[in-house]
């Protein structure tokens, strides 16, 4: 084959392999987010309440246990799970039940979730219940946000804070 | 026909249309595992640059990027499109390496160790891309974090979330210096072994593509770092989201599969895409042949087969049968490919040998011994009528020979050409074939490797056992073809068959003359 026409041939397949590693290194575009949408992310780590309340031992019950192992107090490790809900302007935007962490589930929650809204104008809501001797919420939260589009609303948690707060 | 064959007569078709640019030599679909070194080895060089200038902390590596991509832009600039886009090149290498061997059938059998080790290596490069985009700490550095710490999250390893570190004011550095550790080092230390590990089973390992074909690459490399040179997104912001991001789909294809799964979800189909790619070897199982025999009594440890050994099967150890020489050879029937290569290395191969006896070579194949090739040589030649009576030696992973059949052709297969003693072709012109016509895998292309490689050198008297100079060239023809090659394969025969006519012309007419003087 005539030689001008193989280099041809050559450069034609280099520039169709050039154009495949150009457009696939940054096309198609992907669309993470609509125009007009935000993203709340919720995102804590909480060390819950212990499921079962510590428990004063008899003094039967202490004589029983080697002497350096005589506490007064029966603290069971296990922590209780968390359940939670979010909502945006009343309507529900997550329901979660969290276990806690560890062999012996005595480690605390950890949540992460985020989750696309629409910008604008909202009231968000949520409460917690942390601890299984209650019954309903343990913690409630309510704030009027104003997002606008791709802002990342953290909503975070933490007791000495009071609770639910937002970044 | 089996599943495969379509694929790899789609397959060879295009193979022949890049021959046509390339030429055999430069053809970048024989290439494209050396090609992936090269791009690794343009990585590495640019990478090596950028690490000069790239600042390894959270609030300094955007805008160090930035000032490597504006402030010396055409040397830092191009040094980073390099680094990416050689990064893509390999990944496009890489899938047509996979996907070459998969559609030509070498992937399973003796192959399997290649095959098995080499899905995971393609995952270590995936992962030292997600790092090297985490690293320039934009806004797509800070979405391939938040995506990821989600995937590892998802893992029953870390309690608590190693998402949280990405959002809010808690973004942390020393985390930052981790990912830069990883990706300038560990991964890259990773990769190579990774690379030696899947490479350990081959004998003449080349990474190297050749010099025209490496050349042609950097060039077209460098021509797209020009035209596009690769740019960041905007900076990373934990309180913001990107809407749009301009992905590099070969490395962070995973990450949009997060909008329809969950992670947990992402992983079994990762993991199951992975799994069932190194399962392909066994899908079904390929049934091996038996592997070479040595036998002793005809082996001088000559090593010339441990030498041209495309599988690394054949090891040299000190003598054990007591004779005068030094070595023997052992093969290891776990690595043995079956392809007989051994057996056309072997000097004691020779036809010309025991003629009125059984012919025992010192290396031989159980399935097809020499003795029965050479049986089945003087049946052939037996067989041949007419007065140009051709003799073809052909491999069985090329073409389809039985319907070539006619009363001046008969044909001898191989499992390999690489198999065929040099002197076998000697052979059938001294016991009355007018010609040979050798034909087997394409050039640059033997199924078991070297087979065509090693009978080039064996013809040209560069490799041992040689074709003497006595055995006439004009009247042997070596043209290589695949299975899509048939009618090229016709053509070449019947000049070949009109060449052997003009030349047993010139004798006929030349004999008078002589028996007159």
């Amino acid at each position: 084959m005539n030689k001008i026409l193989r280099y041809g041939l050559q450069a034609f397949y280099y520039a169709l392999f050039m154009a495949v590693v150009w457009y696939f290194s940054i096309k198609p575009p992907y669309h993470q987010l609509e125009e007009d949408q935000a993203v709340i992310t919720l995102s804590f780590t909480h060390a819950t309440q212990l499921r079962k309340a510590c428990r004063k031992l008899t003094q039967e019950e202490l004589m029983k246990l080697p002497p350096n192992m005589r506490l007064a107090m029966d603290c069971s490790r296990e922590r209780s799970p968390m359940t939670m809900e979010l909502y945006l302007d009343d309507k529900l935007l997550t329901k979660a039940e969290v276990e806690p962490l560890g062999l012996h589930r005595d480690q605390g929650v950890s949540i992460f979730q985020s989750i696309k809204v629409k910008a604008g104008e909202h009231t968000l809501r949520a409460w917690m219940n942390d601890d299984v001797k209650v019954k309903g919420p343990t913690y409630k939260f309510e704030q009027a946000i104003s997002l606008k589009p791709e802002q990342l609303l953290l909503l975070d948690f933490h007791v000495s804070s009071g609770g639910f707060f937002t970044q | 026909m089996s599943f495969i064959n379509p694929i790899k007569y789609a397959y060879l078709a295009v193979e022949a249309w890049f021959n046509v640019a390339f030429g055999s030599e430069w053809n970048p679909l024989y290439n494209m595992g050396r090609l992936a070194f090269f791009f690794f080895w343009i990585v590495l060089i640019s990478g090596l640059y950028l690490f000069i200038f790239f600042d390894t902390s959270l609030s300094g590596a955007y805008a160090s990027v930035e000032a490597i991509t504006y402030e010396q832009k055409y040397v830092g600039g191009v040094m980073r499109s390099l680094h990416r886009y050689a990064s893509d090149a390999a990944i496009i290498t890489i899938i047509l390496h996979m996907f070459r061997e998969y559609a030509l059938g070498r992937y399973n059998g003796v192959r399997w160790f290649s095959w098995v080790t080499g899905v995971p290596t393609l995952w270590i490069v995936i992962t030292l891309g997600i790092t090297g985009y985490w690293l320039v700490w934009d806004e797509l550095g800070l979405y391939v974090a938040m995506l990821s710490s989600q995937l590892i999250d998802a893992l029953p390893l870390i309690p608590g979330s190693m998402a949280r570190n990405f959002v809010g004011t808690q973004v942390s550095d020393r985390f930052f210096t981790l990912m830069a550790f990883l990706h300038l080092l560990g991964q890259p230390l990773l990769l190579v072994f990774a690379l030696w590990i899947h490479v350990k089973r081959l004998s003449f390992v080349k990474v190297n593509p050749p010099k025209g074909l490496a050349i042609g690459s950097l060039v077209a490399m460098l021509a797209l770092s020009l035209a596009a040179p690769a740019v960041s997104h905007g900076p990373a912001n934990a309180s913001q989201v990107a809407a749009v991001l301009n992905i590099d789909w070969f490395y962070l294809n995973v990450y949009p599969l997060m909008d329809v799964f969950s992670a947990g979800q992402t992983w079994v189909i990762t993991l199951g895409i992975t799994f069932f790619l190194m399962i392909m070897p066994w899908l079904p199982p390929k049934k091996r042949g038996p592997a070479a025999e040595v036998h002793l009594d005809h082996c001088n440890g000559c090593e010339q087969c441990a030498d041209d050994c495309p599988f690394d099967a054949i090891t040299v150890q000190a003598r054990t049968d007591g004779a005068k020489f030094e070595h023997e050879v052992v093969v290891n029937p776990d690595l043995c490919a079956s392809c007989g290569i051994c057996v056309g290395s072997c000097p004691s191969s020779n036809p010309f040998r025991s003629k009125n006896e059984e012919l025992v070579t010192g290396i031989d194949m159980p399935n097809r011994p020499i003795d029965e090739i050479r049986n089945h040589m003087d049946e052939a030649i037996a067989k041949l009528k007419g007065d140009n009576k051709i003799i073809i030696l052909g491999c069985e992973n090329s073409l389809d020979f039985s319907k070539l059949g006619a009363d001046n052709l008969q044909v001898v297969s191989l499992f390999c050409i690489g198999m065929m003693p040099a002197t076998l072709v000697e052979y059938a012109l001294a016991h009355g074939a007018d010609g040979v016509f050798v034909t087997g895998c394409r050039t640059g292309d033997c199924f078991y490797r070297f087979g065509n490689v090693w009978m080039d050198e064996r013809f040209a008297g560069k490799r041992q056992p040689i074709l003497r100079r006595r055995a006439e060239r004009s009247r042997i023809k070596v043209f290589r073809a695949a299975v899509t090659d048939k009618k090229q394969l016709h053509k070449e025969l019947a000049e070949f068959e009109n060449h052997i006519k003009t030349l047993n012309k010139k004798e006929t007419a030349a004999q008078p003359e002589l028996s007159n003087e």
